[in-house]
């Protein structure tokens, strides 16, 4: 059976040869929830907005994206246009800035429903009321008819998930979702998010481990427009095997292992976007950099290293960088 | 009258709210009209003697004088303008030297013509303006923008004179379509109409360009995008709405100076409106008329700019003007 999404190889150039997605690989299978994680910067939410041609003006995309099989690269803005939304839609990272501050959240709720349906006008506003009320919106008729600035962050983050969800797609695509929210928010958000995505694929953007352990299946790492370590929550968290990785979770606080001094932080800095990366774009700032690190790893049972941690080495190497 | 323009921007963004805002606007209003006709009514003084005009030649010196005491401009100046902003306060605007009516009758003698013509020339203007503006939005570095900005360019720097001229050179002469100057049918409003609205139209393209622009940037652009909508979608829903606070300024503004009547224009159409009332009475030294007109025009203005940050509220429904929203 083909992946829900099966991306291979996608690049996005910004002309004469600033990338910033470098060669990105990625697969979501049905029902399935991958983060995507990274710095700000590596290329994730560039990969995102690329699926759908949504990449800022001069934005070249490259390589291949294929969507129950069918390729979207290359995609008119008319065949894309009956994609958004209705097969693959995203909620974005703020939630105030992206609905429009001059329609009533329940009018922007139904247009989705006005782009993908031949639903009457006054069927689309009910059916965007209880989609108001499914995402755990109370009074969700008066809700309707208010402004974006009349609602809080997290009510305004509801409402993008519900019109992202209205025209039920096959893929979410959610974009740092909680990141500007409140921290007691967030953590509702999420579940919500993990209920009402059950039977859809979610590709979830985030800088955030923690977020990673809540609400994905599986996981990829991204580093410089690439992916550099992908596999099951599980493997990814306990037993990381690219030191990206490792040095990623170890910046994370845990507050069963507290750190005595400054939290870990990894030193250097991520490649500009157009920066010409040799080799692994990672060894200037690794441990583990050798000579080998001068030609640049493809991704192979899971990693991209030459050098990756193996079980026995994984406690060690933390250790070293300690 | 600047001022006034740059205190309604400056108002878009801090969002008022309350009777209170509306008492104050109005406040500000009476202030301001009383400040521009005192200025007119000293400044007018200042022109000469318009009894001299109204004698015929070689009238004596007794003569002059006499009309002078008949029109009241023997008294003193500070007697005159009590006087005459006593019957302001009623409604009355003076007699008119030359013809010997009341001002504000002339002015609503007038007044249709100007209002026909600077009504046509808003809609035009409107129509063209904001159709170009979305367009070179739109189509940003594509040949589309290339070949409208020069049209926008030339509009603006094109005077009313030349337009005007040419256009009849053309329309008039040329081709015989339409007649040239003078108010006949429906027809004789289509030249003056375009000449006006190739000035305020340049004005409008450029601020909903730069609107538009704006707005394209917005997150909120990328989510209806992102929705699947297409781009009429955009413009009319999403665009539309949140662009236009500053292209309404700006017709509000180009209304409030068309109304004013649009001398250079009038003149040269013949149009019988409050531009060659102006002309005119200016040249014939006719205090009242050229006050009256004055102080119609700025109420006009202080009228249409407060009507505009009223429609703010209606268009922006986060503004709230003049009450609980």
């Amino acid at each position: 059976m083909t992946e829900l999404l099966d991306i291979e190889d996608l690049r996005v150039d910004f002309g004469t040869g600033r990338e910033a997605v470098r060669g990105v690989d990625l697969r979501v299978g049905r029902g399935e929830t991958v983060a995507v994680v990274g710095e700000s910067g590596c290329g994730k939410s560039l990969t995102a907005l690329a699926l759908l041609g949504l990449a800022p003006d001069g934005a070249r995309v490259s390589g291949s994206a294929r969507l129950d099989g069918a390729e979207l690269v290359g995609l008119g803005e008319r065949e894309l246009r009956g994609i958004r939304g209705d097969r693959v839609s995203i909620i974005f990272q703020d939630p105030m800035s992206s609905l429009n501050p001059t329609t009533r959240v329940g009018t922007q709720i139904a247009e989705m429903l006005a782009i993908h349906t031949p639903m009457r006008r006054s069927a689309r506003f009910r059916a965007a009321v209880e989609l108001m009320e499914s995402v755990g919106i109370t009074d969700a008729p008066e809700r309707a008819r208010q402004m974006p600035h009349e609602l809080s962050g997290g009510m305004r983050q509801r409402v993008m998930i519900s019109m992202a969800l209205a025209a039920r797609p096959d893929l979410l695509i959610a974009d740092e979702p909680t990141t500007a929210l409140d921290v007691t928010v967030q953590a509702q958000v999420l579940a919500l998010l993990r209920e009402r995505t059950r039977d859809t694929a979610v590709l979830f953007i985030t800088h955030d481990m923690g977020v990673v352990a809540e609400i994905a299946d599986r996981v990829a790492v991204m580093y410089a427009g690439r992916v550099v370590e992908t596999g099951t929550v599980r493997e990814v968290l306990e037993k990381p095997q690219h030191p990206y990785t490792a040095a990623l979770l170890r910046s994370v606080p845990d507050p069963d292992r507290p750190v005595s001094g400054e939290l870990p932080s990894i030193p250097g800095q991520v490649p500009a976007v157009g920066e010409v990366v040799e080799g692994c774009p990672f060894s200037p700032r690794c441990p583990r950099a050798d000579d080998a690190c001068t030609t640049a790893p493809v991704l192979e049972a899971g990693v991209a290293c030459w050098h990756p941690h193996t079980d026995a080495q994984t406690e060690a190497g933390a250790e070293d960088a300690r | 009258m600047a001022a006034i323009a740059i205190s309604a921007r400056r108002r878009v963004r801090a969002l008022p709210a309350g009777p209170r805002y509306l008492a104050g606007r109005l406040g500000q209003a009476v202030l301001a009209l009383f400040g521009v006709t005192t200025i007119v009514f000293f400044a007018l003084r200042l022109s000469g003697d318009p009894a001299r005009l109204l004698v015929p030649e070689g009238a004596s010196a007794a003569d002059i004088e006499r009309v002078r005491e008949q029109l009241g401009l023997t008294d003193p100046l500070w007697r005159q303008y009590l006087s005459f902003l006593g019957g302001a306060v009623h409604g009355d605007l003076g007699f008119s030297y030359v013809q010997n009516r009341p001002a504000t009758e002339l002015i609503a003698e007038r007044l249709p013509y100007t209002a026909n013509l600077a009504v046509a020339a808003l809609l035009l203007s409107i129509v063209f303006g904001v159709t170009v503006g979305v367009v070179t939005a739109l189509k940003r570095g594509r040949w589309q923008e290339r070949a409208l900005m020069p049209v926008v360019l030339v509009g603006q720097a094109m005077p009313a004179f030349w337009t005007g001229l040419l256009l009849i050179l053309v329309f008039s002469v040329g081709l015989r379509w339409l007649p040239s100057t003078g108010y006949d049918g429906p027809l004789s409003l289509l030249l003056p109409s375009v000449t006006l609205a190739s000035l305020s139209a340049a004005a409008i393209a450029r601020v909903t360009r730069g609107s538009v622009l704006e707005q394209l940037s917005r997150d909120y652009v990328r989510t209806a995008r992102a929705k699947g909508a297409g781009t009429g979608r955009i413009v009319l829903r999403h665009l539309a709405r949140n662009s236009a606070i500053p292209v309404l300024t700006v017709a509000g503004l180009e209304l409030a100076n068309l109304l004013g009547g649009a001398v250079v224009t009038e003149v040269i159409f013949a149009w019988p409106g409050l531009g060659q009332l102006t002309i005119q009475s200016v040249s014939a030294r006719d205090f009242p008329v050229v006050q009256a007109i004055v102080v119609f025009a700025s109420a006009v203005y202080i009228g249409i700019n407060l009507l505009t940050d009223l429609l703010y509220g209606v268009i922006d429904r986060r503004v709230t003007v003049g009450g609980a929203a």
